[in-house]
Formats: structure tokens, sequence, C-alpha cells
């Protein structure tokens, strides 16, 4: 982490470090129907960002949508190398959260997921680049 | 925010009941911890969203189970698989996906679940009752119990529904308590289009706005049709929580916790009130579909959610007359296709062309024969997520349209 300009407190969601270049999503996206596993590529014909890829980036999405599978599709894209690098949330969302743990669990690659604080949000949104520390003892947002 | 644990959670995590229950147990202590829940209950039952081979993490995780000699804790029912285990030779997509899926779905009863592979769980013998605490996944049915069944689950996915299921516990937050059952916003219907006989299609427009419209808070609809039925109610929903993440609403007279707009309530005022019109319920089902009337069509899917014996009733007098010209596939369970071979209507559907398609789902994987054209439906769901998933042009309509269009070959309206 190199110069950090701004650090936030965050949520932990599931664990892990991540830093890369954000992918900021406009509206909620359901894993379900919405992410091709394979190749990280938003599939939902209506969501304004289709045919984006969202490989390796620091996701940020208010809240999850749609279908409960999107678990698995999260877990597998991970497990793939296709997934986010880590996910920044809004408000909890079970579904994307349990992807990420899961895909730690069973194949040890970790996908960070926190959730960070209303007033926060327009400052981490703006940014081109986040690292996250989701760790038991002060997990965090940062700019860097 | 610890998180206080019974002595029996604690002695799985332990590991008393077997290694599968602690692994299960662990995460679900993580997933509680994330969704900011205190303590587990006890659940009744459990529904299970991962017969579906989304990739070799569905079945990573469940042979792990099985290895661990897993038995699941309460009556635990299957949602559907990627292939019909009754008609295995409709299946023709990807081998590995056909195999790994048929596996799937037998690990998944070696764990002791029932096989009953549909995504309309409420619609068989083991329909919860109300206030049941349940473990449920899968969107559709999860929006069906909490709203038209007065049950209480919050939105499980894959994975941590099983992880109930096997240790007969679950986080104690958000809808299994009565306080966030309370509606918010409310939807308020001012005109129906005169010419939709069926209350189908207006509760697909209102499903598909709720979705859009209300996010995750919970809505209070008022003003659906008259003739406004169960099986509407399940479409409603089922699209609701395609669109958006709507995991319960209230239908004021129609559903158990909304004898009035007052108790949907719970007496306190609405955050947001949402206005429809017949004008905007016309739209919102016109952009349902990817093709214009007229358009030629290869096939018409009903049954996603899967077809209910009383859909089936509706469905059968539209049957007589002239043969279809396009394949017709409705997907249903095991427990309705065996009513129908009793009442002698799979002989009549067969002869009319039709196939019926169990334990699994046309929107999901690779069954329809033909796609090379316009797939036509009265399903709100399949119309969302169809596109995308099986890379179809969809048209949607109601029962009686679509079947008009498959004798026409093309899309048309009545």
């Amino acid at each position: 982490m190199n110069e950090v300009v701004r650090v936030f407190p965050a949520t932990l969601l599931a664990q892990g470090d991540a830093e890369a270049p954000v992918f900021l999503l406009l509206e909620p996206l359901s894993f379900w129907g919405g992410l091709d596993s394979a190749t990280g590529r938003i599939i939902d014909r209506w969501h304004p960002q289709k045919d984006e890829i969202i490989t390796g980036r620091i996701l940020l999405m208010k809240a999850g949508r749609g279908s409960s599978s999107g678990s698995s599709v999260l877990a597998e894209a991970i497990r793939l190398g296709k997934g986010p690098a880590g996910i920044v949330l809004l408000s909890r969302d079970a579904i994307v959260t349990v992807g990420a743990m899961v895909a730690a669990e069973l194949y040890g690659i970790a996908c960070p997921v926190v959730m960070a604080r209303e007033e926060d949000w327009a400052e981490i949104a703006a940014a081109q680049r986040l690292a996250l520390q989701a760790t038991d003892d002060k997990p965090l947002i940062a700019l860097s | 925010m610890a998180l206080d644990l019974s002595s029996f959670d604690t002695d799985m995590l332990a590991g008393t009941h077997g290694e599968a229950a602690a692994f299960c147990m662990r995460l679900l202590t993580r997933f509680a911890e994330a969704v900011g829940a205190k303590e587990f209950i006890d659940i009744e039952a459990a529904h299970i969203d991962g017969c579906l081979y989304l990739g070799q993490v569905s079945l990573d995780f469940v042979e792990h189970l099985v290895r661990h000699k897993g038995r699941v804790r309460v009556p635990t029912t299957l949602n559907v698989g990627s292939v019909d285990l009754i008609h295995p030779e409709l299946f023709i997509g990807a081998p590995e996906i056909g195999t790994g899926g048929a596996r799937l779905m037998k690990a998944h009863e070696e764990l002791g679940c029932l096989s009953t592979f549909t995504c309309a769980p409420y619609q068989t013998m083991f329909r919860p009752r109300f206030g049941a605490q349940i473990a449920w996944a899968e969107s559709n049915a999860i929006v069906f119990a909490n709203s038209v069944i007065g049950a209480r689950t919050n939105r499980y996915g894959d994975f941590i529904d099983l992880c109930c299921a096997m240790t007969g516990r679950a986080p104690l937050y958000g809808l299994h308590l009565a306080e966030n059952r309370r509606a918010q916003v409310l939807v308020e219907i001012e005109s129906l289009p005169e010419e939709w006989e069926d209350a189908g299609p207006s509760c697909v427009a209102v499903g598909h706005t709720i979705g859009k419209r209300c996010g995750s808070l919970v809505p209070a609809i008022v003003g659906l049709p008259q003739n406004t039925q169960e099986d509407d109610l399940k479409a409603l929903g089922a699209v609701a929580a395609s669109s958006g993440a709507v995991a319960l609403f209230h239908a004021v007279g129609l559903t158990p916790e909304a004898p009035t707009i007052d108790a949907a309530f719970q007496g306190e005022p609405a955050v947001e009130t949402i206005r429809l019109t017949a004008d905007d319920l016309r739209r919102t089902v016109r952009n349902l579909s990817t093709v214009p009337d007229g358009t030629p069509l290869t096939g018409v899917s009903f049954g996603t959610p899967h077809f209910s014996l009383t859909e089936f009733t509706r469905l059968m007098p539209l049957m007589t007359g002239e043969k279809p010209v396009v394949d017709i596939y409705i997907n249903t369970n095991r427990g309705v296709l065996e009513q129908l071979a009793v009442r002698g209507w799979d002989r009549i559907l067969d002869a009319a062309g039709v196939t019926l398609v169990i334990d699994t789902c046309t929107y999901l994987t690779a069954i329809m024969r033909d796609m090379s054209g316009a797939i036509m439906t009265n399903s709100g769901k399949m119309a969302y997520y169809a596109p995308g998933n099986i890379g179809v042009d969809i048209a949607f309509g109601s029962l009686a349209d679509c079947m008009a269009s498959a004798r026409a070959g093309r899309v048309v309206r009545l």
C-alpha cells in the first residue's frame, strides 16, 4: 500500500487483503444470471454495464440483488481466477458474503468483502484505486 | 457484537455431531456475524438451491459433506437441478454439466434431502405452515413462503441453506423477526388495463415494478385484480425477486399478514408511495418482450416457477383444437406429474406436442431443441432471465396469448 491518502473504517464481512483498481457498479448486479463466472463478464441485458469485466477489480456495490444462486457464481468465478479482487458494499449482503467465504474455505483464495459507512461512500466511489484490509482487528478501506 | 451460542451450537462446533456439522456450523457462525445476528433459532424445514450445477464449486461443497458422512437434521426439500432425472434424454447441454449436475442431485439425496427438485416447494406436501421459522433458498420460493404463506425466512443462498439444514439452526435476524416484516412502501394500483382478463400480466407488471423500485424494502400492494389467485401471486413474487431483492411483499386483503393496510404497516406510516396506472402496467409488460408482435416463434415455455396443478387446470381447456405448430415446454415437479397421469392429461399434452420438463427448468439448462427464433412465455421471471442465461429472444404474454401464438407460429395477441 503506497502513499495512503485517506482511510475509512469498515465492517468485516469476509476476510482478506486486496489492492486494485475500482469497478463501480452503477446498479446492483445479480451474480446469478448477471455474471459469467468463466470470464468475469456482466451478462445481464438490463444492466447498464453489460459486457464489462469485473475480474481483478475492487467491486463497489451499494447492495446485492436477485437470485440466491449468486453465491455459487461468485465462488466459482473466484475459483477460476475471474472474480473481483475484493468487494465493498454499502449494506450487508449475505449472498455476496457467503460466496466469498466458501471460496476461501474450499480453495484458500481470499476475496475480501467489507461494508463501508454511508457518509464515506461518495469519496470511496470516486476513487480510482482502493486497498482493502479485511481483518478481525480494525477492518478498513484505503484510497491508494 | 458477540454471538450467543447454545450448548448444542457449541457441541456442533466442537465436532460432537461429526465433522460435516462442525464445518457447517463454522460457516454459519461467520455468516451470522456478517449479517449481525446475535443468536441462532431452531428451524422446522429447509429448502436447498444447491442442486443446480454452477461449476465445480457446487460439487466440491456437497462432496465435502458427503465424505464426512453428513446428514440433514430437518425435513429438507431440493430445488431444481441441471437435468431432468425422469427424462435425462431431454438434456442437450455440455456433458460435464449433465454428469456433474446429475451427481450433484444424487449427492444431496445422500445427505438425506428429499428428491422434490422443484422451485415451487410451497405447492407440494412440504408446504410450511403460517408462522413457521424456516431456512429457504431460491428467490421465488423465499418470497412466496414469506408473503403468501406467512412462514419466516431470510433470503438464504447457496451453501448457507445447506448449512442450516445440516445443523437445524438459522441465525435470528431479518425476516425471522416480526418487526422486520412490516410494510414500508405503499404500492397503489390506480387503474388496471381493461383488456386484460387474466390477472397474470397485471401481477407480473406490478412484481417487475416493485423489484425495480423497492430495493429490499417491504411493499404493501393495494388494488390487484379481483380475480388474483395464488399462482398470480407466485408470478408476482418470482419476477419481483428477479428484477430486485424483494423477499416479502404484502397484498392487502390477499396475503395473511395484510388483512388491512394498517396491519401490513403495523400501524407505522409508509416511507414512500408508488402509484401505478394501467398505462404503467402496459408499458412494463411491453418491455418484457425483446421482439415485436408478429415475430416468428420456435417455442413456448410455461412453468417458471414450476407449473402447479391449478395452472394445468387452466391450461387444459386451451389444449383442445388445432395442434400447435411450435414446441411447447412446461416445467413442473414430480408430484404434479403424478397427478397429470391420474387424470390422463399427460397423454392429451403429449398428443398436443407438449414436452413436460421435470426436476429442472427451461430457462436454466439446455433443453429446448430449437432456439433459432423467439420463445414465448407467460412468466415474468423467464422473460427477465432467459435472454441472458440461454441467449434467446423472448415474447411475454398471457397464457391464452401464448397458446394462440403457439398455433399461429408467431407472436399474436388475443
